[in-house]
Order: C-alpha cells, then structure tokens, then sequence
C-alpha cells in the first residue's frame, strides 16, 4: 500500500459475506479504517510467541515498590505530569504476584536484599526488572558503604538500566519504553554477574564465620552470604 | 512582633552558667570537654542516670537531641546533647567515656525513652555496651553482623551473612490464659504504607494492636561513614540531599552547612542567607505536599484525587527548584560561604514565576482543606486516633510537625535563628490535639506559613542592589578546623530537629559526623501512638508522622 493512498484496498474482486453482514450491520461499529486497510478477512496471521509478545509489551503491570530517593521520581514518573499510564504500563500494583515488571528505585543493602529477593522470586514469569539509578548499577554514591550491595544485579538480573541520581522522570518514561520495546521483540535479559542467592543455612560451605553464627541460625533457615571483598 | 516567645516563662527556660551547672553536678563531673556550641562536662561511665536526671529535673533539660558514641585511640566515648525544649540555645553536653578494652556505659533510657534507639545504635555502630538497657541489641545492621562497623578495627571486606527469619510470635510466652490468643503481622518491609522500606513487627489481639515493633535498617547506607571519608569543602555536601529525600534536600544541606560554617568560622553573606532561606522553604512546602498526598493514600485508598492534585503541587514547587539549582531532587546548591550560583537569569521570569505559584497556593491549600480536612470519612480516621501527649513526645525527643502537633511550641527556625528568619514575620504553627489529624493539620498551615517567608524572601531579593548580591564567602580551598573541635549544631529540617556532630581532628575530613535524625526519633513514638489501636489506626499514625527511611536509617 502507498503512502499517498493509505487503507484503500481493491475489494472489487472478493466480497465475503462476513464483510456485508458487518458494513451493513447497525451502526458502525466494526466499520473502521483498520478494517478497510484489512480488506476482506478480518483475520491476520502471525506468529502466536509473536503475538504474545507483543501483547506482554503492550500492557506492563509495575509493582509498587518504593526504596529510597529514586521512588521518589517513580512516584512522579506514574502521577499527573509524566503519566507512565500512557505508555501502557502505568498503574501499580501492591502485590508482586499481579506485577509483571518490578522497577528496583534505590539502594539496596545487607538487609533488605533477601527480602528484594524473595518479592523478585513472588512475581509470576515472565518478569522484567528495571534498574532506577545509580545505585542500583554499582551502588552509586554509597558504593564504599560497608552496608551496600554493589548494585541490584548482584541480587536479581536486570534488563534495563536507567542511570541518575536520580534519573529524571523523563529518563525512566524512556528506560520503561525501550524494555516494553524489548519485551515486544522478544529479546532476553543478559544476566552478566553471579547474584546472590538466598540458600538455606545449612546449605552454605562451612567455613569460620558459618561455624561462628552456627548457635545463632537455624539449619533451615533462609540467609544469603555476602562476598564483600569480591564485589566489583 | 511574632517571632517573639510568649511571655510566660517558667523555670525551665532560665538560663544556668556553665559554672552553675558543674555546681549543680558537683562531684559528678570529672572534667571539663566544652564544645563549640555547649559547655561539656566529663563522667564517669556509671553515673549517668544520676547525672542527666539531676540536669532534667533541676536544671530543665528535658530534650536528648541525640546520644553520638564514637571510639578513640585510647578510649570509647558516648555524648550526650542535651538542650531545653523551652529554649534550644541552652545546651550542655555530658560526655562519658568508656573503657577501651570493656566499652561498658550506663543506659539514659530510664531518664529519657529516646535514648533506647540511639544507645542502640550506639551498640550497633560503634560498640559500645549500655548497662541497663532494656534490649540492647542492633538496630540498623542485620542481627548476624559481625563487628561495629564504625569502629577502628573494623575490616569492610570480610564476607557477612543476612537472614531472612520467620518471624516468631513474640508474645507467645506471655499468653495469660488459653482464651487470649495473639496473632502475629508482618507490616512492610515491602508494603505501599510503611512509606519506604518500613518493617512493623506487629502483634494482634483480636482486631486491636497489642504490640507493635518498627524494624529499621533496610536502607541503613552507611551516611557516617561517607561523610567521615569526604573533605569538607566539597565532598560531603551531596550526601545530605539523600537524608531526607522528599525533595527537602536543602533544608539538610543546610543542617551540614551551618555546623560546618560554625565548626570553621565562616561567615556567609546576606544576600545569600536570603536565597537560603527562600530555596528551603520552597523544599518544605515539597516536603509537606508529599506528606499530604502519602497521608491521604493511607486513609483513602489507592491512587486517588488528593494524591495526584498534591503531587501536581510538588510539580510546580520542583519547577522553581530547578530553576533556582538545575536539579529536581538532588540539588547540591549550598557551598560552604554560601550558594553555588545566583538566581537564574532573567531574574524577572523567575520571580514572577515563584509569584504566580504563591497566588494560586491558597486556592490549592483551600482544595485540600475541602478534599481531605472537612470530609468526615477522613476526620473519622484521623481524629483522636494516634495520641501522643506533649509530655510523651518530649520524653521521646520528638521535634517538628510532631512535636508541633501535640502543643510542643518548638521551632529551631525561631528559638535558635539562623539564615534570615529572624527578619522575616512569621509564625511557629502549633496545634493542641495531639493526634493524627492535628499533625497534618500543623502541616497544612506550615506550608502557608513558608509562602509568606518566600514572599518577604522575595520582596528583599527583588530590590537588593546588584553591586551587593554576593552569594559566597571567601572559604579557604582545603578547610582544616583545629584539632580536637566538637560542635553540634541543628537546623528545622521538614521533619525536625535535624543536627549535625562534628569532630574534627586537624585533617580536611571530619573524624566523626554524627546524624541526628528528626524521624529516627519520631519513629520511635509509634508503639505509644499505635498500642491498643486498631491496624488501620496503625497506619494512620505511621502515615502522620511522616518518616523517611533515608533518614531514619541513614
């Protein structure tokens, strides 16, 4: 089809009654343009994953989760003037387990990361991560904090990331955009470091500082071991 | 005029000598250790109670700022900072040092609850052991760390472990018969209403709150230690603006400004004090709009009108900060001396700007006043719901709206001026109800009151002749205060009494920076206001006090 001539299609040749029935039918409800430019099957073909896809890109469900300063614009990003809601992934939701894309807005440290883990590990797949700030790439400013993770990839794998510090509501309208993009090709997230991973306590290679906290966790009990010296 | 005290005074305010006070203590005190701002007074690791009891009930210092523990080559030391509601500028340090091999000291938390958080982070950080204390143990870091990690021999990279516990019913063993029977509820740390990463360790009986018991330190950043490894001049100033991060970042810019311009004698121009003046209280209207609109999203539900109208109203204060720092949240625009750079030119637009948002203020203040103040659902949850009498809060060292809130007249703004508030007419807002709806309603009428300061702000910034306009004192490149120097200082941050310790030893970097924190020790009312309550009463207090958790954990 030309750019001049746009949604005409020759019709003269094939006329179904599908079509009839809908034209001439009340109103015009189904008489649209798109339904021109489609001429007379009303159907497509595509690929189902494809289709899927696009789909999953089309309609994002964010969780609402607020860390530190960066939920701050997040907060901004979803309300009156940024609006993420026109983009198709606007209104969030309190329960990781009707979220499909989690945006990480902070620092994370020793504390909280089992529990970002284990809400991560709540949300039904597929699942997207987006990484709001510096902090969330390498620790940002707090990177020589003896409390902090150095970044959220070390944690749970992250497709996008937005830096700033924090980044403008406009930067994570922008990151959010380009992972719905992403979602809609079907492209995988890259996980590049060894995260962390929460691991029953009994699980964890002896060594000094497990046989020191032997009489203060339980055998079953959910930890995670940071390497501190390791980090990058 | 108004910023002038009521005129009745009672004992409390009048004023002592430091040679009045070491009469009063007598053979208590061992040594004298005056800091910049207090006269201090050394004793001895057991005498502690004794000491700040006969300073509370004798001499009127009935406010723990704050409890900074550091550690020496040679011995542990706790400070505690005492001041008088009645009159902030009264101060007295009581310093206590504790052995190096054996850091043991006295608990404060008998004469003062609010020590019970600060003496454990005390533990926690540094390593000091308080004798005492009803529950010493820690309170930032994970209960399986290992070593104080502001302490000297502290090594960063050794491997630690985090649990993440089921939690156990704490009041288990205390079921008085079979038919009581308490259920245990995990609040946060991931929940929409702990505003941040908030844990309330909370124990039910039947509807009603039994206990409730905030768990902080999920983002616990290492604040001190970033500041003690930063110079001065330039490197630490950032830092501030993510304490309290509603876009109140200059109001803490300035808490580190002024104890440091004290800390090394610098004076800072005028004109500049008035442009200080007029960007921190653009951030507490900030501020204050987003404790509105979370409030509002606590006792009304989801994403609703309040909410957004408030967060369109932060929009339009963010814009004007931007203008005047190029920066929405994160503004890093106090300098030592000073500001970092003049208004923004045309300076016509800008005025204009800050004007037309003035104006339409009282239309937008008047909506929320209809929206959420005079509807009975909201009054109906807010109303004689989380008390906390004035006598309470002050036990708890509970500052700013809170205190405001429960009839506390204590505004540092005012009872211990800085920047150009004393020449601005204004008034400290305080509301005697005590409860939820009176601390937003403090709010609600501070944000007014920062209007008219911007206005006068305004006014003078207008016809300052241009040959005067100097934003910025001659500050020397490398700042290195003498060796030995301790000063604390406090400004009125949005949430409070936000004050800075610093130590210096003779380098460009601090030896010590302490926080003290307005939500840390506002948080900390929360059990009073919440025990025997209803969850959704619950919420409703944590919603009105307004914490932050940057700021609360640090």
């Amino acid at each position: 089809m030309s750019s001049d001539q746009p949604f005409i299609t020759d019709d003269s040749q094939v006329v179904t009654e599908t079509r009839d029935a809908r034209m001439t039918g009340q109103g015009d409800r189904f008489n649209s343009r798109l339904r021109e430019a489609f001429g007379s099957s009303p159907f497509i073909l595509t690929k189902f994953d494809k289709f899927l896809n696009w789909c999953r890109g089309s309609s994002m469900f964010m969780l609402q989760f607020g860390i530190a300063c960066c939920s701050i614009e997040m907060m901004h990003t979803y309300a009156v003037k940024h609006d993420l809601d026109r983009f198709g992934s606007g209104v969030p939701r309190a329960s990781p387990r009707q979220a499909d894309v989690m945006i990480v807005p902070g620092t994370i440290v020793s504390k909280f990361a089992p529990r970002m883990k284990r809400v991560y590990d709540q949300m039904p797949e597929p699942k997207f991560v987006v990484g709001m700030g510096s902090c969330t790439i390498s620790g940002g400013p707090f990177q020589e904090g003896y409390n902090v993770i150095k970044g959220a990839e070390e944690v749970i794998p992250i497709d996008i990331h937005v830096p700033g510090c924090p980044p403008r509501p406009e930067a994570l309208v922008y990151g959010v955009v380009k992972l719905q993009e992403r979602v809609a090709n079907g492209e995988a997230a890259p996980v590049t470091v060894k995260p962390y991973e929460l691991e029953e306590f009994s699980d964890l290679e002896r060594d000094e500082l497990v046989d020191k906290l032997t009489d203060q966790i339980d055998d079953d009990e959910l930890v995670m071991r940071y390497n501190f010296a390791d980090s990058p | 005029m108004s910023l002038e005290r009521p005129d009745t005074v009672d004992d409390g305010a009048v004023e002592q000598t430091p040679d009045e006070l070491e009469a009063l203590l007598g053979d208590l005190v061992v040594d004298r250790d005056d800091h910049l701002n207090a006269p201090g007074f050394v004793i001895r690791p057991d005498t502690v109670q004794e000491t700040l009891r006969t300073l509370k009930q004798e001499a009127g210092y009935d406010h723990l700022s704050v409890v900074s523990a550091q550690e020496y080559e040679n011995r542990y030391e706790s400070i505690y900072h005492l001041k008088k509601y009645d009159d902030p500028t009264q101060e007295v340090s009581i310093v206590v040092p504790a052995d190096k091999d054996d850091p043991v000291s006295e608990s404060a938390e008998p004469v003062f609850r609010t020590a019970d958080w600060h003496e454990r982070e005390a533990y926690d950080l540094i390593g000091i052991e308080y004798d005492d204390h009803p529950d010493l143990r820690r309170i930032l870091l994970p209960e399986t760390w290992q070593g104080h990690p502001l302490s000297m021999d502290y090594d960063k990279d050794r491997p630690q472990i985090a649990t993440l516990p089921e939690h156990a019913n704490p009041l288990e063993d205390h079921h008085k018969d079979a038919e009581s029977d308490t259920m245990f509820l995990n609040i946060g740390p991931h929940h929409p209403a702990t505003h941040g990463v908030l844990h309330l360790k909370t124990v039910l009986d039947g509807e009603q709150v039994a206990d409730v018991e905030p768990d902080i330190g999920y983002l616990h950043r290492s604040e001190e230690q970033m500041a003690q490894s930063g110079t001065y001049r330039h490197q630490i100033m950032p830092y501030p603006d993510r304490w309290d991060y509603i876009s109140a970042g200059l109001l803490n810019e300035w808490a580190y400004a002024r104890a440091a311009e004290d800390l090394a004698d610098i004076e800072v121009p005028e004109y500049a004090q008035v442009i200080r003046t007029m960007g921190a209280e653009m951030c507490r209207i900030a501020a204050h709009m987003l404790a509105l609109a979370t409030f509002a999203l606590d006792i009304n539900g989801d994403f609703t009108a309040t909410f957004m109208y408030a967060i369109n109203d932060r929009e339009r204060v963010q814009n004007l900060l931007e203008d005047l720092t190029g920066q929405r949240l994160m503004f890093n625009y106090f300098r030592l001396g000073g500001v970092v750079w003049d208004l923004p030119e045309p300076r016509e637009e800008f005025f204009s700007k800050t004007r037309d948002f003035l104006d339409q203020l009282p239309e937008s203040v008047e909506e929320y006043h209809n929206l959420i103040t005079s509807n009975e659902v909201f009054q109906m949850r807010t109303i004689d719901t989380g008390i906390l009498p004035p006598e309470v809060a002050k036990n708890y060292g509970a500052t700013g709206p809170v205190a405001r809130g429960s009839g506390v007249d204590y505004d540092l703004r005012r009872d211990d001026p800085y920047g150009y508030y004393d020449e601005l007419d204004w008034d400290v807002v305080t509301e005697d109800g005590c409860d939820n709806f009176s601390r937003l309603l403090v709010r609600m009428r501070e944000v007014e009151e920062s209007a008219k300061i911007i206005e006068q702000c305004v006014d003078l910034l207008e016809d300052w002749p241009e040959d005067e306009r100097n934003i910025q004192a001659n500050v020397p490149r490398t700042l290195r205060p003498d060796d030995d120097t301790e000063i604390y200082r406090a400004v009125e941050g949005a949430k409070g009494e936000l004050g800075i310790y610093i130590r210096a030893d003779g380098t460009d970097k601090p030896a010590r920076f302490k926080i003290r924190s307005p939500c840390f020790s506002n948080l900390q009312t929360l059990p009073e206001m919440a025990n025997g309550e209803y969850i959704p009463d619950v919420i409703a207090a944590l919603g009105s006090l307004d914490v932050v958790l940057g700021e609360v954990d640090r």
